[in-house]
């Protein structure tokens, strides 16, 4: 037998070897991983915890609003729309958790979260810190318009109390402002007719 | 069986081929229901197997743990448009998965699945066995032709290359174990095996003496060839070449839908089951219990088939999974590698074995 067949029998049967063996050792990892507990989550009941800055949905806190617009002027998409009516005397809006007086009744203040880039950047302004990020990512609708958050807590029916309230006091301010103008007037006419009195009778003399 | 129940229905008919014709038609039944429930499970197995070897769950919604997923998958399948595309074969598209799964059905008859339930004993088993095995060729070859699809036709052809190649160490290995029992009946080399385990082919027949320790390592050998090449013949991977997902879509059934895909995919299956209940009454025993049976210990009777179809099944069910198993372990093999297995390994292997356990069987 010449050395060359030796060395190829011998391949022969080193492949033959080989081949099983292997499968053999991929086998016995597949077997040990069928016993490895799996990795799966299972979604709706289980969930991965979130990271504790996670960005989510946001969330406002409309009782500590003051309708200052900060964080509507910071919303690089425009998803925020505030609006306010100033409160009179008679009727200001109170004071929020940390002790800031609130001087507008804030009529609408509507997230559009389909527009929301979970930039974050309107929650560093706020001086209330009444707007801020959540954990909830699951608000999926069916109809887009649902995704329009209203966070005003104000009827439509006190939203125009409190305007003509304003409006009231508005026209009550005015009527004050042109009577403290008359009356002002008034006084200083008295004033000119006193002191041109005051100059004739220093002419007389 | 099948003469008891003759008997019976030709006193109610009062006519011999009425009622052979009432019993073989009758006796398929059962088989036909244990390939359906068969299927259902092994899918749902496949599924689970395949996803715990990958860390995953896998199906865990419909049912426990997901249990009636492929009942539900399966009421999809049935509910789905049977789509025929213009520029197919229409008759050989129709006809395609009916002969598939008819061949497939067909070597089921001659399975023993315990000792009183056989469809037929015929003295040609095994063989008849190949040659319907072949004709599933034939099945493929019409489904991939007709769907005027490349990767239909691609698969087909490999699949046609593939089993006519792999079909020649089975033959060979086949033609050693018919050397070994003396018969070609699944019956009778089942029955050569009977009482305990080392009685199995495995562990060298029921020969006596020497020749017995001789014959275990060529078993043995024997045992490896026919698990490889009939991996091969039932295309699971490593040698799925015929609808591997990732290059051919899905190979010979790309263009079918509904019950037809799922003619094919019930045939595949049962061919699993088929491919190791071959195996299993080759090298182990058949339906034969390894510790002999309780229903002897307690002396009823009736227990016995019902103790053979549980250690039937059960082997039946270890070579499925193991399949499954090598599913989730080895890649698919290049079309030369798969032809250089064939070729240049198994046949010699084959060759040699057949000419040394002759060899051993004179002395």
């Amino acid at each position: 037998m010449s050395e060359n067949l030796k060395i190829m029998i011998k391949n022969y049967l080193k492949n033959t070897w080989d081949g099983l063996y292997t499968i053999l050792v991929g086998m016995k990892v597949t077997w040990k991983h069928l016993f490895v507990p799996s990795v799966t989550l299972q979604y709706p009941e289980e969930r991965v915890k979130l990271p504790e800055r996670a960005r989510n949905r946001l969330f406002v806190n409309i009782n500590d609003c003051i309708g200052c617009m900060q964080c509507a002027t910071a919303c690089p998409v425009n998803c925020i729309d505030i609006e306010t009516i100033k409160g009179t005397p008679a009727d200001m809006p109170g004071m929020t958790s940390n002790g800031k007086k609130k001087a507008l009744w804030v009529t609408k203040f509507e997230i559009d979260i389909a527009k929301c880039c979970f930039c974050q950047l309107c929650v560093f302004p706020c001086p209330t810190e009444c707007i801020e990020m959540t954990d909830v990512y699951e608000y999926s609708e069916w109809d887009r318009d649902s995704l329009v958050y209203a966070y005003s807590n104000l009827t439509p029916e006190e939203i125009d109390i409190k305007q003509l309230n304003f409006d009231k006091f508005q026209v009550e301010k005015e009527k004050q402002k042109i009577a403290a103008a008359k009356a002002k007037a008034k006084a200083d006419d008295a004033a000119q007719k006193a002191k041109e009195e005051n100059k004739e009778e220093d002419k007389e003399k | 069986m099948q003469n008891y129940l003759i008997e019976i229905f030709t006193e109610f008919f009062g006519n011999e081929l009425a009622a052979q014709i009432t019993t073989y038609v009758l006796s398929t039944v059962p088989v036909l229901a244990f390939i359906v429930l068969f299927v259902l499970f092994a899918v749902w197995l496949e599924r689970k197997v395949s996803a715990h070897m990958q860390d995953r769950l896998g199906p865990m919604r419909v049912g426990w743990h997901g249990v009636l997923q492929t009942v539900a998958d399966f009421i999809k399948l049935v509910q789905k448009e049977d789509i025929v595309a213009d520029a197919n074969d229409k008759a050989l598209f129709n006809i395609a998965p009916y002969v598939v799964f008819v061949s497939t059905l067909a070597t089921f008859a001659l399975i023993p699945f315990t000792s009183i339930f056989i469809g037929s004993d015929a003295n040609i088993g095994i063989f008849l066995i190949l040659s319907l095995s072949g004709f599933v060729v034939a099945g493929i070859l019409m489904a991939g032709w007709a769907s005027n699809n490349k990767y239909s036709l691609y698969g087909s052809l490999r699949a046609a290359a593939q089993i006519v190649s792999y079909e020649i160490p089975t033959a060979l290995v086949v033609l050693t174990m018919i050397m070994v029992y003396g018969t070609m009946s699944l019956g009778e080399v089942t029955i050569a095996q009977t009482s305990y385990f080392w009685n199995w082919g495995i562990f060298g027949g029921p020969i006596l003496g020497l020749g017995k320790i001789l014959l275990v390592p060529f078993m043995f050998v024997a045992f490896i060839i026919l698990f490889i090449s009939t991996l091969a013949e039932k295309n699971r991977t490593p040698f799925d070449l015929p609808e591997s997902e990732s290059e051919l879509v899905a190979g010979f059934n790309t263009e079918y839908s509904g019950i037809k895909f799922a003619m094919f995919f019930l045939s595949e299956f049962a061919n699993m089951f088929l491919i190791g209940s071959i195996l299993v009454i080759f090298f182990f025993g058949g339906y034969n219990s390894p510790f002999g049976y309780l229903g002897n210990l307690l002396e009823i009777e009736w227990l016995i088939p019902i103790e053979q179809l549980f250690w039937f099944i059960g082997k039946g069910m270890f070579f499925v999974f193991v399949d499954m198993w090598l599913r989730w372990t080895l890649p698919r093999v290049r079309v030369d590698q798969l032809m250089t297995i064939c070729w240049k390994y198994l046949i010699p292997y084959a060759f040699f074995n057949l000419l040394i356990v002759g060899l051993i069987l004179l002395v």
